[in-house]
């Protein structure tokens, strides 16, 4: 009974052992082409965000962390990232989110220039009802192209809302809560960018780029 | 030679009808029922649990008579789970699109019993050549109800065939898209579970007639002859 159980006992260890190696293995294979993944989706978003021809450095690598829950709907840092012209900050990708989303948070990052306006906006990730509400992804409309060449006042800007509430944004058929969500976290964003705009562009790159 | 022939062409139709796992054995529904709102979400997930169940079953193969009864259970969950490691990892690094939208249903496929019923009931019995078919077939059939159902959620919620071909197989499946019809609103309920469900609902009810027929078709011969020979006996 007892030499059963040892046996029994060390045949795991060794099969534990076996199937961690094989992982471990995998794992090492994969590693660098999986952050050569996540670099490239990266730099694919910004890229369409942040034309080219406005910026020469490297974006996805001049990265800062903004912390304020107000502003980006989320209580965690997220990243941003400064486009720069002979060094000059030209423009800014911000990424929030919209908490209240219908299903959930929805991710999102904003294109700005130094003048507070919107250069892109795309959505990084949601669970959005399909069909409905994930018109905000740009592969099933056009929609958040709705964003483009956009500025905004102050916060009291009547048009940053859905047409519903006397705004200025489409919202999709049975689908409010989404856009609703949306045009909000895009607004603060935009808000909390122009206020502080000085000290953001003037912050030192300062966060490992870490997409998941 | 014929009769391991014959032994195969069991294993491929238990796999693929009889004995299919998402018509028949009905498990790994919650990952059939989630992904299967395209038909490249739902290859991409039969492909991978198909590699899982092929891996699988050959290492249960190949360890079968170094696993005690008492143990085999959690070495079997041991060999599954560091193999869906291993391909959820494969898939993160070189189909990275798929990997964004197959999103927390690739960690899944551990809790897909299929997998661990295979090794159980298959390949911790048969040999290595025969479980690797098993895996094969089983995984084919699996992978079969998936794009199935798949295709014909895409069809009717969206009008289109085969969206996001290029995030399985790379830019040049691009064109592989087919737009049927322009919808403007989408056919919602196709989309979502519920439409799953039904969708699965009318796959198996299809599958039990075309097995009624095959009954019928075999048995029908012998129930005119009995028939006859009832007529026989009433008229002496």
């Amino acid at each position: 009974m007892k030499k059963s159980m040892i046996k029994n006992g060390l045949l795991l260890g060794v099969f534990a052992l076996f199937c961690t190696a094989l992982v471990a293995i995998v794992n090492q294979q994969t590693f660098e082409q999986i952050k050569l993944q996540q670099q490239l989706e990266l730099r694919r978003v910004l890229h369409q965000i942040v034309p080219d021809e406005l910026h020469d450095n490297e974006l996805s690598e001049y990265c800062i962390l903004i912390h304020d829950e107000d502003a980006l709907g989320i209580d965690e840092p997220l990243p941003s990232y400064i486009a720069s012209m002979q060094n000059l900050p030209v423009a800014i990708a911000i990424e929030a989110v919209a908490p209240d989303g219908y299903n959930g948070n929805i991710r999102l990052i904003i294109g700005i220039n130094t003048a507070g306006e919107i250069l892109g906006v795309r959505t990084l990730k949601h669970s959005e009802t399909p069909g409905l509400g994930d018109k905000i992804d740009l592969r099933k409309s056009d929609w958040v192209l709705g964003f483009n060449n956009r500025s905004i006042l102050d916060a009291k800007d009547r048009l940053w809302q859905v047409k519903k509430d006397g705004g200025d944004f489409d919202q999709f058929t049975g689908a409010t809560i989404t856009p609703r969500a949306y045009v909000k976290a895009v607004k603060n964003a935009l808000l909390y960018f122009n206020s502080n705009k000085d000290t953001l562009l003037a912050r030192p790159a300062n966060c490992e780029v870490n997409y998941q | 030679m014929n009769s391991v022939l014959n032994e195969y062409k069991t294993i491929a139709i238990q796999g693929l009808w009889k004995n299919n796992p998402g018509l028949v054995q009905l498990l790994g529904l919650c990952p059939l029922l989630a992904v299967t709102a395209t038909l490249t979400n739902a290859l991409g997930l039969g492909l991978a649990t198909m590699a899982v169940l092929i891996g699988s079953n050959v290492l249960v193969s190949l360890v079968k008579f170094y696993v005690p009864r008492e143990i085999r259970i959690p070495v079997f969950v041991m060999i599954i789970a560091a193999l869906v490691t291993c391909v959820q990892l494969l898939i993160n690094a070189y189909a990275y699109g798929l990997y964004l939208s197959l999103g927390i249903f690739l960690p899944l496929i551990v809790t897909n019993c299929v997998i661990i019923g295979r090794a159980e009931a298959f390949a911790s019995r048969n040999s290595l050549l025969k479980s690797a078919f098993d895996g094969f077939m089983m995984g084919l059939g699996f992978l079969l109800v998936l794009a199935v159902l798949g295709a014909s959620r895409e069809i009717l919620g969206q009008g289109t065939l085969f969206e996001g071909a290029d995030l399985l197989l790379g830019d040049w499946a691009a064109s592989l898209t087919v737009h049927l019809w322009q919808v403007d609103t989408s056919f919602l309920l196709a989309m979502l579970p519920p439409g799953a469900f039904i969708g699965m609902g009318f796959l198996i009810a299809f599958k039990n007639i075309v097995d009624k027929q095959i009954a019928d078709r075999t048995t029908a011969p012998l129930v005119t002859e009995t028939v006859t020979r009832a007529r026989i006996t009433k008229v002496s």
